[in-house]
């Protein structure tokens, strides 16, 4: 027998910290295991080259939930907020995008924008209620199943016919049709799509992504923002509260599995062969990771097994991180302008050819690529005077054909920094060192299985009601003992805290109600 | 992978040339894309066979597939309701497998053909159900109905016929014991299994000695009164015997559309098939919970009185039917060898105890007219049928 616990946490990533951080504050005593040296899973800041460091795979804050920030008392540093997007031309005549506001496009454009942002912010405003809820179960007779369901039917009634008709319409529908009829610009047209398919296996035609883009907006209404010293600040605040709230955290500390006795969870072992128990695991780790490799199909029913098997989690993000010695020049833009977040996708089109050859498991040649230069306003990520470039960069399928070796990675690394230098001539001069994550070294750094941000595709079929799968949306796996709390678990990714606030309030409100 | 040819048409099995030699009545169904007869001379006279001598029955369309891998106990244990590690090579086990909400996808038997490799047959194919199962599993399933020719062999003579035959060491095997032998140079499994409730045995061969077999056989069985049968005697044995069938008794989860059409085992009276302390297996929370708060329903074995078989009836709590129907009749016939009228029904729950009576409304025809019956039943605990001899190792001689 090991040590025994109220519960234990597989995996401090960033949800996994919110959830602990919330049992620990509500009584329970937490023990949290995680493999890696550093607490934060994804949202990790970390030394890619001698001297500079980069957020090493999540960079941009913007989900993060207000109902979070509140109840852990988060308040992280910010070295750039409400940032603009600058959607990069050619020829320097970049189009401007704020929450609200587009500069450098036509004044139809200019009014277009408002009125589509305003409705958009609406539909996020009721999402994002939702986002923070564990979604309801259809077929159910539990009154709060039917209260939350009465609940969402009734917000979406209440925007009004006109609104309520759009909404229902807009859902399932891809971004690129809706951009197509409001905007006339294509840089507009290329930025928004962006911002719609970043981090899934999905293009601008591809059906729901108009809620993709949605799920961004569901937090600061899409207002991006860069935490001193990197993501990993946040993860290391979110650790401090949890440990302050008395959960324990040990980290270099991988699960081999999670221990099923009689048909339910009794603890984990870790790959020392250390034993900890407790009836109650939460794991922050994907859906597959945990199901098929942690628990074992065998200890679970069949169909669920087939559909974790199933569930689409193949990443199709890289993320680039260049060491500059100097900030490079790029025509238009003020020096200022580098503390913003700049986005490469000149036109709906691009985007959606970019995601071409991915479906058949080729990378871009023309990738679509959204950078920020973290350094710029933190002098802690790189030495005086020179700069870090973190980009993430679409699209790199998890399963590229003929894998990912050391030639598909240069070509793909000389693909990125081309379509970068048609901006910024100078960026190869400026570069002393380089890293690619693709989705394989994601999946290899992180232990997410494919190297998907969200743990899962975010569509329809894998969100709200059925993610991860049906029959296990609410945080309870249908094995007794057994959570989810991470990405692959409503609400999906980015760093937002919300699947690991509602998977804690999943639990604390089954004890109450036991 | 090997492509093979995908056949066009019904298929003939090995022993189509030496059935289609005996056949008189040309009464033929399809059975998972084969030919089988319904009878080949005359039901009743093939029926008493399998009770009175030894009846052969081609058994050949039954679906077959076989489990191998490091795995493979796992992964039936997963599987089924009841706990293989106890099933050694040389034994075979009836079972079930329920989906994930406990509900019964077939019935069927399971062969520890030697250690760690395994035959699974069942009246339905699962060739889909059983790969899904076998995620996270390292096994290999393979489809074999085709490669494996078989035959039933059942009746009290029927021992003799094959010690007769040449084959050795049959005294020693128990009932769902199995044994390999040779035959012309072939391995012949011989199992000590059946679908009649009487004593018999089934043989296993490589399709190419299909013929060799069944000559050899017929050729022992000559002084035991050996007779080939359809599937019309063999249904009124299994019905005595109270063995179930799959779309009869129950329908198989996979295939229902509504809810509540399926059975749980412990609503087919087959709790005795599931143990809930071995590992995991699939339907174990549902049918845990069914345990702990009551079935909906109950298969029954009825005896019942007059000899009108009770064909798809009704059945009520009492005579009057004024409490209204409890259930249905899903297997009926007139037993000649029990001289019983009985049937398998299912009923709601509570109906159904052992040792209780309820009616079943019978109607039947006389000279075109219908005619409607209320008659008492009484439920059973037993098989209608089960001689001594099932079970006797050695079986006696004749």
């Amino acid at each position: 027998m090991g040590e025994r616990y109220d519960a234990i946490v597989v995996g401090a990533g960033h949800n996994g910290l919110v959830c602990s951080a919330l049992l620990a504050k509500a009584g329970k005593n937490v023990l949290v295991l995680e493999a890696n040296e550093q607490v934060g899973g994804a949202a990790v800041t970390r030394e890619f080259a001698d001297g500079y460091s980069v957020s090493a795979c999540a960079h941009l804050l913007y989900q993060l939930q207000p109902e979070v920030r509140k109840e852990l008392k988060l308040a992280p540093t910010l070295s750039s907020e409400d940032m603009t997007t600058i959607a990069l031309a050619e020829k320097g005549k970049h189009v401007r995008l704020t929450w609200n506001t587009v500069a450098g496009v036509s004044d139809a454009d200019v009014a277009s924008y408002r009125r589509f942002k305003k409705r958009m912010m609406r539909f996020a405003d009721l999402l994002r209620k939702y986002l923070n809820k564990a979604p309801p179960r259809l077929g159910t007779k539990d009154m709060k199943d039917l209260v939350t369901l009465g609940q969402l039917g009734f917000d979406i009634r209440r925007l009004g016919k006109q609104e309520m008709r759009e909404f229902l319409r807009l859902i399932g529908m891809n971004i690129y049709d809706e951009l197509d009829e409001r905007f006339e610009s294509p840089l507009l047209k290329g930025a928004l799509s962006l911002d719609a398919v970043l981090g899934t296996h999905l293009g601008p035609r591809s059906p729901n992504t108009v809620m993709t883009y949605l799920y961004r907006l569901a937090g600061d209404h899409g207002r991006a923002a860069i935490p001193k010293g990197g993501m990993g600040s946040v993860s290391d605040e979110l650790a401090h509260e949890a440990r302050v709230s008395g959960a324990t955290i040990r980290t270099q500390m991988p699960v081999k599995r999670i221990i099923v006795e009689n048909g339910r969870v009794t603890g984990v072992e870790t790959e020392d062969g250390e034993r900890f128990d407790s009836y109650t695991v939460i794991s922050n780790a994907d859906p597959k990771r945990t199901v098929m490799g942690l628990v074992g199909a065998r200890h679970v029913e069949t169909g669920f097994a087939r559909r974790i098997h199933h569930l689409r989690s193949k990443g199709n993000a890289a993320k680039l991180h260049l060491a500059l010695d100097g900030l490079p020049i790029i025509e238009g833009l003020s020096k200022k302008d580098f503390a913003e977040r700049l986005v490469i996708a000149p036109d709906e089109h691009y985007v959606e050819r970019a995601f071409n050859p991915a479906k058949y498991g080729e990378s871009s040649p023309n990738p679509v690529i959204e950078m920020t230069f973290p350094s710029f306003r933190d002098q802690t990520l790189a030495p005086t005077g020179k700069h870090v470039l973190s980009a993430v960069v679409q699209y790199a399928p998890y399963d590229l054909k003929g894998g990912w070796n050391k030639e598909a990675r240069e070509t793909f690394r000389q693909a990125v920094i081309d379509t970068i230098s048609n901006y910024a001539p100078d960026i190869e001069q400026r570069i002393t060192a380089s890293e690619l994550l693709t989705p394989v070294d994601i999946e290899r750094e992180f232990h997410i299985t494919g190297g998907h941000w969200h743990h899962g595709e975010l569509t329809l079929d894998q969100f709200l009601f059925v993610r991860p799968v049906s029959g296990a949306a609410q945080y309870r796996m249908p094995l007794d003992g057994l959570y989810l709390c991470g990405a692959g678990a409503h609400p999906g990714g980015g760093v937002s805290g919300a699947a690991g606030r509602n998977a804690a309030r999943a639990i604390l409100g089954r004890e109450k109600a036991a | 992978m090997k492509s093979q040819a995908v056949h066009q048409g019904r298929l003939k099995t090995p022993f189509y040339s030496r059935l289609a030699a005996l056949d008189t009545v040309n009464e033929w169904h399809q059975w998972k894309g084969y030919s089988s007869a319904d009878s080949l001379f005359c039901e009743d006279i093939e029926y008493f066979a399998i009770r009175n001598a030894t009846a052969v029955f081609d058994l050949t369309p039954m679906t077959k597939y076989r489990i191998t891998g490091p795995d493979s106990l796992d992964y039936l244990n997963r599987l089924v309701t009841r706990d293989m590690a106890k099933i050694r090579p040389g034994r075979v086990a009836y079972a079930v497998w329920c989906d994930d909400q406990g509900q019964v996808i077939d019935d069927g038997t399971i062969f520890h053909l030697r250690d760690g490799e395994y035959r699974l047959c069942s009246q339905e194919r699962h060739f889909a159900w059983l790969k899904t199962a076998a995620i996270g599993f390292d096994v290999t399933i393979r489809h074999e109905t085709e490669d494996v020719a078989a035959l039933a062999v059942q009746g009290p003579t029927s021992f003799s016929v094959l010690k007769t035959m040449g084959l050795e060491g049959l005294e020693e095997l128990k009932p769902f014991g199995l044994t390999h032998l040779k035959f012309q140079g072939t391995e012949l499994m011989v199992s000590r299994t059946g679908f009649t409730g009487d004593l018999g045995y089934e043989l296993w061969i490589d399709p190419d000695k299909a013929e060799a077999l069944w000559d050899a056989l017929f050729e022992a069985g000559k002084l035991f009164g050996i007779r080939a049968i359809g599937t019309h005697a063999l249904e009124l044995a299994r019905i005595e015997a109270g063995f179930l069938a799959a779309y009869m008794d129950f329908l198989p989860a996979d295939e229902t559309v509504r809810t509540g059409v399926s059975r749980s085992p412990l609503e087919l009276g087959l709790e005795w098939l599931v143990d809930f302390k071995k590992p995991n297996f699939n339907g174990r929370r549902a049918l845990a919970e069914e345990k702990r708060n009551g079935s909906t329903w109950q298969l029954v074995k009825l005896d019942i009185e007059g000899n009108k078989p009770a064909h798809h009836s009704y059945i009520f709590g009492n005579e009057k039917a004024n409490k209204g129907q409890i259930g249905f009749v899903t297997s009926a016939a007139w037993s000649p060898v029990c001289k019983q009228n009985i049937a398998l029904g299912t009923v709601r729950t509570p109906y159904g105890k052992p040792g209780s009576s309820v009616w079943v409304e019978i109607y039947y025809q006389r000279e075109m007219h219908w005619n409607r019956k209320m008659a008492k039943a009484t439920v059973v605990d037993k098989p209608f049928w089960f001689p001594p001899r099932r079970s006797a190792t050695p079986p006696a001689p004749y």
